[in-house]
């Protein structure tokens, strides 16, 4: 799926794959996990991949296997250098008024995984897991 | 949706009553704006009841931290009243416990001025 890059399509991400996580069973509590993680990931994509570039598209793709949800989120920006951002949790930043969105990621979902998109951009992978799935 | 607030005053201490979500864009800009002003006015006693707030992200949370140290730079003191579990969630991941004072019960919380 593509999507544009504003703030519309943050919703847009989070809706359908709610929609899609609901209809897999995820508990209620799951569900918000699951939306607020994808919501970062779009933000991201929109806000510091593509810059709000009406000509770059964000790309979202939701798949799943035996007891999991597999989402990935891409944009078609520069690319980042994941080690050069500033911890969040370090006392110095805690003050900061951005800077969480991976962390918060990271907290909500089981598997998380980032990596360079090829030509341009960068590609976030997150996986939920299903609790007892069959 | 965005958030809507509402002002009120207990004594001495500006309550700000938040609903709704504290998001990106309307949302984390109508707060910011809103603790701005009551601080710039020389509010300097605010207590931000989030009890009707459903959802914030990080850009909420960047913007509750932003309206802490703009109140605390004009001498003033924020605190934030309220909180369901979801958003005691996110201020422990985030490790914001340790900056924002947290209340349960507007009594106590007014009286935490003193």
């Amino acid at each position: 799926m593509l999507l544009d890059s504003n703030l519309e399509s943050v919703d847009k991400a989070e809706s359908t794959v709610l929609r899609i996580a609901g209809e897999l069973g995820f508990p209620e509590d799951d569900l918000h996990s699951i939306g607020m993680a994808v919501r970062e990931a779009a933000v991201n994509a929109v806000v510091h991949g593509n810059r709000y570039n009406s000509r770059k598209k964000v790309h979202l793709n939701v798949t799943h296997g035996p007891g999991r949800l597999i989402i990935t989120i891409a944009d078609e920006g520069e690319g980042f250098d994941i080690d050069a951002l500033p911890d969040p949790l370090a006392q110095d930043n805690l003050l900061r008024q951005s800077g969480r969105g991976l962390l918060l990621i990271r907290a909500f979902v089981d598997e998380f995984e980032l990596r360079r998109r090829q030509p341009h951009g960068t590609e976030v992978r997150l996986v939920k897991y299903l609790a007892n799935a069959s | 949706m965005s958030v809507k607030l509402t002002t009120r005053q207990v004594g001495d201490v500006t309550v700000i009553d938040a609903n709704g979500r504290i998001t990106l864009g309307e949302g984390a800009s109508t707060f910011r704006d809103t603790v701005r002003d009551l601080a710039a006015a020389g509010n300097k006693k605010l207590l931000l009841n989030l009890g009707d707030v459903t959802y914030i992200d990080s850009s909420g949370i960047g913007e509750l931290v932003s309206g802490f140290t703009t109140v605390t730079n004009h001498g003033g003191q924020l605190k934030l009243l309220g909180l369901n579990k979801r958003i005691k969630d996110l201020l422990q991941i985030t490790k914001l416990y340790t900056v924002f004072e947290v209340h349960d019960d507007e009594a106590s919380a007014i009286r935490s001025f003193a």
